[in-house]
């Protein structure tokens, strides 16, 4: 899972890696920073997999309020 | 009013460091504070009042107070506000009762980055719910802060979350004294909740 700050949403995080960046010579003009969780799961094919992750998104994994989450999936 | 101590819940999760102050602020304002493991399934039926406290409950994981929500105690403390008992969540004890859902929200980082500790005038805004029930809208409380500040409760105002400590602001030889009203006002709750249970007097 990738869990992201949703957009609009103040990420002191990222406004602070942006700003060493920027003190270090990159021209970076924006940061922002989230969360990758690596799962493995077992479950009976991609899809059943993917819904249940979704659930835990929901419930756990990302606060829907103020964070976005993408689910990338692969064989293990 | 019954001169009865009611017992007064303070919640443990592994990574709380304000319960022992809370329960020391409450024992010195008239109540029983029972200290209640995170891993506990259930609570004693004479509870009148819970407190989650400060700290930084599971590491910070994840999110401030989201893995605190799933701990086995919260589904008790989940019932027990159903029921319209008093619960009062103290800064990551606030962020606890937030991830939880009994709490609309969410609380944010800083935006300067930096970790504050000050006290702070906390200016009452209203006094619907039952821990405010000693104020006046308008009265100033001195009470410290060690991150952010302010404080909301559900809409029937017996479950209210705060970011400045009142169990820090009891004691006048320690300094400000802003948190007095706020957790007798919790215990006068309690003690009313309890006042419906026949128990034997202490």
């Amino acid at each position: 899972m990738l869990i992201r700050p949703k957009a609009g949403i103040l990420d002191p995080q990222g406004d602070a890696v942006q700003a060493s960046l920027a003190h270090l010579g990159f021209a970076v003009t924006a940061a922002r920073v989230g969360r990758l969780v690596d799962l493995e799961i077992a479950a009976e094919g991609e899809a059943a997999a993917r819904s249940e992750v979704e659930r835990m998104c929901a419930e756990l994994l990302a606060n829907p309020l103020i964070e976005s989450f993408e689910i990338v999936s692969g064989p293990a | 009013m019954s001169e009865r101590r009611p017992r007064i819940a303070v919640v443990t999760f592994p990574g709380s460091n304000d319960d022992g102050d809370a329960r020391l602020a409450l024992e010195q304002l008239g109540a029983d504070a029972v200290a209640v493991w995170y891993a506990a399934t259930e609570l004693d039926s004479d509870i009148g009042g819970i407190v989650l406290p400060g700290g930084f409950s599971y590491g910070d994981y994840l999110r401030c107070g989201a893995l605190a929500r799933s701990a086995p105690v919260m589904n008790a403390v989940r019932e027990f506000a159903a029921d319209g008992g008093p619960v009062l969540g103290i800064c990551n004890g606030f962020q606890i009762l937030c991830e939880a859902g009994l709490l609309p929200g969410v609380l944010r980082p800083n935006r300067q980055l930096e970790f504050l500790c000050a006290d702070v005038t906390v200016v009452v805004e209203s006094t619907g719910a039952p821990i405010t029930t000693g104020l006046a809208p308008g009265d100033e409380l001195v009470i410290p802060v060690k991150h952010g500040e302010g404080g909301i409760a559900n809409r029937d105002g017996n479950v209210v979350g705060l970011m400045p400590h009142p169990e820090h602001a009891v004691d006048p030889l320690l300094g400000p004294t802003g948190g007095l009203p706020l957790l007798q006002g919790l215990i006068v709750a309690a003690r009313e909740r309890l006042a419906g249970y026949a128990l034997d007097p202490r």
